[in-house]
């Protein structure tokens, strides 16, 4: 009754081809985003933020750089994580060996590290397709781990391994509590979010989704495989990077080369799948869901008057976490993206089914 | 065959990096065959592992990523089993487990992903693994168990005679050999000679003409499952007298991954000879090349096992994308 498009004429190219056609859409994406910028940093705990908003706003950062490699352009990788962890000891080495840089430097440089890294390890892509060649990207998540661990120049020479951070500094901006690394993140993400939205409306994105529907016919229409590929794979790991970074800035603050294990890479692989392949908003719901989940399975015994111990916590936890994939996958294996979709277009037709 | 020159250069590489040690004379001859013979080893044990993968992904088409969680998961069961009865009862308790535990994946999983990609498959048998992690251990219990096989751990020496010291050879990895030889000659068997054995062939060559001549394909699936777990839990035997039934079992199945890449996903000898390579490519890195590396970067330890298997496979998919003896396929539009 109230979301639907009658009425609302588009006379020129422009209004046809924008982001949001619908007007409902627009109205309900602004005020998203008002919501986000003046209400969120106001209501919010200063726990909430830390332990869930936080988090999910750079992993839905990192999730949408996967899904353009995955979900638009095909090409499977496990080794994500490793991308992660080449942008955040980029930008710890920027930010401790060039005193000074603007932050937002350090992050771009830091994305343009993990891009060149991961246009070497897409290399292998030219040639190994499908589940070869993501077993062949859980060599790059291995040989960047244990890089990052002995390699001492990396840590700077840290005798434990481990790294801490500054606090970030912007324009004489001092971000430190909560709400201020929520606002920071915020425009960040959104920022990249847009550009990848359009980034897969242009031909480039055009060409990663020909390379994933079938890689030969895309060859035969003049599309060229090194490029979409190897495009796909820098793009990819730029955002992932930069995810990496503000990870350890923003949310960790001190790491060491164990926080970006392949226990990460799964996980980002999962809020694709569970949030939906080839859909920028699904990346968002894929990092939310995964975000959520543990803290929630963690809480709700406790909750409901169960005493459990922190082991058999734990243990029901995975189960829980596997058996919820695997009933997830089976029951709507496009993600909740197609959900959303399938709940607006009921929405259109509602409350007359015709 | 003169595309194949890459293969030989790369299996010339290897090759000369495999003597290298004892021609430089970095390495005493007892020494290096040492070494080697400890590489050898330890690919059987990975083509143990390797094994339950191949014969998953031939048959179904599953990635399985499970493998590793079915073999912590046997070899905790077979541990906590032995515990209270004798090891030949606990270890068909265990198989018989396993099959159970293969007709719950193909009735809750396995058939309501038919027709699904590759990637979602994949990441449901993550989600097996983890259910199958959690249920695990807290049905088993977390703790470090033996498996006690009831042979000695020392080691004897050979050939003193003929090298100085002579060579160090633990009688347990020479059982596990023989009981790897012995499993794989039973597959061999199975899958050439019994009538299920040709039905399972069938469907790996293509699912729909098998089920067209009547193969029914849930039931090979739970057979083919039901193989893989029981492979599972020779390998959690083995591996697991060897090295104590623990968590990180599973990091040392992650690693037969690129045996299984390297040999061919669909290919049995392949998972063998890929575990060889690996085994021993893997402990000549690690014993004669990891300290040049550490030296040369100044390196804060070696360690470089950990990245060198799948190193060594990338390069190799590089040269033969369909792994040592996988099928060589044509793309057509």
């Amino acid at each position: 009754m109230f979301y639907r498009e009658n009425g609302q004429f588009k006379t020129s190219y422009r209004a046809d081809q924008q982001i949001l056609p619908i007007r409902q859409d627009r109205l309900l994406m602004a005020g998203l985003l008002v919501v986000a910028y003046l209400v969120v940093p106001w209501v919010a705990s200063d726990y909430l933020l830390r332990a869930i908003i936080l988090p999910f706003l750079i992993l839905s950062l990192a999730a949408i750089g996967l899904n353009l490699l995955v979900g638009y352009c095909g090409q499977i990788s496990l080794g994500h994580a490793a991308f992660m962890a080449v942008g955040a000891y980029a930008a710890y080495n920027l930010a401790v060996r060039v005193p000074g840089m603007n932050f937002l430097l350090v992050l771009l440089l830091a994305g343009v590290c993990a891009a060149l890294v991961g246009a070497l390890f897409g290399i292998p892509s030219l040639r190994i397709k499908g589940l070869y060649l993501a077993v062949a990207t859980l060599a790059a998540q291995f040989f960047i781990d244990w890089m990052f661990a002995r390699v001492k120049w990396f840590t700077n020479y840290a005798s434990s391994g481990s790294v801490s951070t500054a606090t970030v500094e912007l324009f004489g901006w001092k971000i430190e509590t909560p709400a201020e690394k929520y606002l920071f993140l915020l425009s960040v993400v959104s920022v990249l979010a847009l550009a990848a939205k359009n980034l897969v409306r242009s031909h480039i994105g055009r060409s990663w989704m020909a390379t994933r529907d079938m890689d030969v016919a895309a060859e035969v229409i003049g599309i060229r495989p090194v490029y979409a590929k190897l495009t796909a794979f820098a793009v990819s790991a730029f955002y992932v990077g930069v995810a990496g970074a503000l990870w350890g800035f923003m949310h960790l603050g001190a790491w060491e080369p164990a926080a970006f294990g392949i226990n990460v890479s799964l996980n980002l692989l999962f809020m694709i799948i569970i949030g939906g392949m080839g859909s920028i908003l699904g990346s968002f719901f894929g990092a939310f869901f995964i975000t959520v989940l543990p803290i929630l399975l963690a809480q709700v015994p406790a909750m409901l008057g169960f005493n459990l111990s922190v082991e058999t916590g734990s243990h029901l936890e995975l189960m829980i976490f596997g058996a919820l994939i695997v009933f997830f996958l089976i029951v709507e294996p496009h993600g909740l993206a197609r959900l959303w979709a399938i709940g607006k277009e009921k929405l259109r037709l509602w409350p007359f089914p015709h | 065959m003169k595309k194949n020159w890459p293969v030989y250069t790369l299996g010339a590489l290897l090759a000369a990096g495999l003597i290298a040690p004892l021609a430089s004379g970095a390495a005493a001859p007892g020494f290096w065959l040492e070494v080697l013979i400890g590489g050898l080893m330890a690919g059987v044990l990975y083509s143990l592992v390797a094994l339950g993968f191949a014969l998953i992904f031939k048959a179904s088409g599953v990635f399985n990523f499970a493998q590793g969680a079915m073999v912590l998961f046997a070899a905790l069961s077979l541990a906590r089993l032995s515990e209270a009865m004798p090891l030949w009862a606990a270890f068909a308790l265990s198989a018989l487990i396993m099959v159970v535990f293969a007709w719950l994946v193909e009735r809750l999983v396995l058939r309501a992903l038919v027709n699904q990609e590759g990637v979602t498959l994949l990441m449901a048998t993550l989600g097996i693994s983890y259910f199958l992690d959690g249920f695990g251990q807290s049905l088993w219990g977390s703790d470090i168990y033996k498996i006690d096989l009831g042979i000695s751990k020392d080691p004897t020496i050979i050939l003193e005679s003929v090298f100085q010291g002579g060579i160090l050879i633990s009688k347990e990895d020479l059982v596990a050999t023989v009981i790897a030889a012995a499993l794989v000659a039973f597959l061999a068997v199975f899958f050439q000679k019994t009538a299920t054995g040709r039905a399972l062939r069938a469907v790996a060559d293509d699912h729909q003409a098998a089920q067209s001549i009547g193969i029914p394909l849930n039931h090979i699936w739970v057979i083919v499952w039901s193989v893989a777990g029981v492979v599972a839990l020779v390998a959690g035997m083995v591996w697991g007298s060897k090295l104590g039934v623990q968590f990180s079992l599973q990091q040392v199945a992650l690693k037969a991954l690129p045996v299984v890449i390297l040999g061919g996903f669909t290919s049995v000898p392949g998972a063998i000879a890929g575990g060889l390579i690996i085994g021993v490519g893997e402990k000549m890195a690690e014993v004669f090349f990891g300290p040049v590396l550490v030296k040369a970067f100044d390196l804060a330890g070696g360690g470089i096992e950990n990245w060198f298997a799948y190193m060594l496979a990338l390069i190799f998919l590089l040269v033969r994308p369909e792994g040592l003896f996988g099928e060589r396929h044509i793309d057509r539009v």
